[in-house]
């Protein structure tokens, strides 16, 4: 196994324990969607779009006091080093599920009856974490397309890397490390609406890894204000104070 | 196009096509011979062997390039994998969801395939490793991240862009025939630019380069593919109107000419990728 934390408690691409990937994020960048976002997490390139709210098809699926979500969260096939086969796999439908259910609480889907909305989230290249990016950037599409939100939704996953509680693991952490926790919050509500976990910690670890998630969280929270800042006001304006 | 799919377009607006066009005018202002602005960008996806994203107006696609090993087909051992994969995903517009690939969509891939593999772009009996046994497989995958109209051109650009900036790792064969990777990266070897403009057929009208509005009202389109010489070298006639003799000639006449200027395009991109420069 190589070395995933050097002595000076660097880790292999030179973050420290607490540091997100170089993040950009944009909002508004398809044109026929009616939202979209594009997020970079690292070497993660993930399209979010949505469309609706829309006719619901088949129409057995429809309620009469609220819209239903589809999600799907598709990965292209020269996203991964050797070529992903184009059949869905059964990893995508989870993660298509887990997202959806990520997102729902922040949808006030009662606003919109008898209606779908639907959220697409295609990952165009993936290195680890692109379920948390695919969320970050998802309810970035999901409040560009104008939907009555709660609140906006952030992830981004912790876990334990060389024995070592770590921040928003790449591809090869991800891979060789013991432990990966992707967590997803609504910053302003305090909610937690996504929750995995793989590996072995300790009670102790637990805490300061599902901590270190949340405050990735938060951190992520104030780029998403700032992209939708950029998106509606243009870059001269000032930005969202902290603790707005 | 399969009429469910066709976006709602009241009937003015086909009339309003169709009037302008009456005059010699397109609903967008274009010159009937006049594409679209054509942006091709490199080395999008570090992940891929190569990679191109092409804007063609405001159709807008990904392609990716991964060279794998493989082995060949019974019937044509000595011949390389050339695999040709397009998929309108659902981000691209209201109408599609997703789902197995529609016949369209199908009809895409095998458009973009016959273009690059009749051009010989790639000369795929040199990318035999061991003749039955060991060949090189080279997926081309096109994702097609929002739909405008004149998916071919768009995608084949791509996939040309892509193939022609594409490096791969070398092998060497040992004396006993044992085959092993090396580390060093060499370019795709690849000989020519095939460039497929499509042109479609609106009453009397021929439209090169047609937006998604003017395929919503086309009676038929053909799509031919040049190369470097000014040689055709695959073509495709779609939907179920049909043109007269003379049309065809000026069909090709017109992808020649559009052919032309898309591949002056696509040489300073790849000779800029070459440079590390991403973009025209």
């Amino acid at each position: 196994m190589t070395n995933l934390i050097d002595s000076a408690g660097l880790r292999n691409d030179g973050r420290k324990f607490n540091e997100l990937r170089p993040i950009k994020l944009e909002v508004g960048i398809l044109k026929n969607a009616d939202g979209s976002a594009y997020i970079e997490m690292g070497k993660n390139k993930i399209i979010a779009a949505v469309y609706g709210p829309k006719e619901v098809h088949p129409r057995h699926l429809v309620r009469p006091d609220r819209a239903i979500v589809k999600c799907r969260y598709h990965m292209a096939s020269f996203s991964t080093d050797t070529r992903k086969n184009p059949a869905p796999s059964r990893r995508e439908t989870e993660i298509s599920k887990i997202i959806r259910q990520s997102l729902e609480p922040a949808l006030i889907l009662e606003d919109y009856p008898r209606t779908a909305i639907h959220i697409w989230v295609e990952v165009l290249q993936s290195d680890g974490g692109s379920r948390c990016a695919g969320v970050t950037a998802a309810s970035l599409a999901l409040a560009d397309a104008g939907i009555n939100m709660r609140d906006i939704v952030a992830s981004c996953a912790a876990g334990k890397v060389d024995g070592k509680v770590v921040l928003d693991l790449d591809n090869i952490e991800d891979m060789e490390g013991e432990t990966d926790m992707p967590v997803a919050l609504m910053p302003n509500i305090g909610e937690v609406t996504l929750f995995q976990m793989d590996g072995i910690v300790s009670p102790a670890e637990f805490k300061e890894a599902f901590e270190l998630a949340l405050s990735g969280c938060q951190d992520l929270y104030k780029l998403q204000k700032q992209a939708l800042f950029t998106k509606y006001f243009g870059t001269d304006k000032p930005q969202v104070q902290e603790g707005e | 196009m399969v009429a469910a799919k066709r976006p709602v377009l009241e009937s003015l607006r086909r009339d309003h096509i169709i009037e302008l066009l009456g005059k010699g005018q397109r609903v967008d202002g274009r010159k009937l011979t006049e594409q679209r602005k054509l942006t091709i960008e490199t080395n999008v996806i570090e992940k891929a062997n190569g990679s191109a994203r092409v804007s063609l107006g405001d159709t807008e696609v990904i392609c990716g390039v991964k060279i794998e090993l493989g082995t060949p087909f019974p019937d044509t051992p000595d011949k390389a994998i050339l695999i040709v994969n397009a998929e309108v995903l659902p981000i691209a517009s209201p109408q599609h969801e997703p789902g197995p690939p529609d016949e369209e969509v199908i009809e895409l891939s095998r458009v973009v395939d016959r273009g690059i593999r009749e051009s010989e772009m790639i000369d795929l009996s040199k990318l035999v490793i061991i003749p039955g046994q060991k060949v090189y497989a080279v997926f081309i995958d096109i994702s097609v991240i929002n739909l405008d109209g004149n998916l071919i051109e768009a995608c084949s650009c791509a996939a040309v862009t892509a193939l022609a900036t594409a490096k791969m790792k070398s092998h060497e064969l040992s004396s006993s025939g044992e085959f092993k990777q090396l580390e060093d990266i060499v370019p795709l070897p690849t000989n020519r630019l095939p460039v497929s403009i499509t042109v479609a057929k609106i009453g009397e009208s021929l439209l090169v380069d047609p937006s998604m509005d003017e395929e919503s009202v086309m009676d038929a389109r053909l799509t031919l593919t040049t190369d470097d010489d000014g040689n055709f070298c695959a073509g495709q006639k779609g939907e179920p109107g049909g043109f007269s003799i003379d049309e065809v000639f000026q069909v090709s006449e017109n992808a020649l000419a559009s052919g032309k200027e898309v591949r002056e395009l696509m040489k300073k991109v790849i000779e800029g990728a070459k440079e590390g420069k991403e973009t025209n």
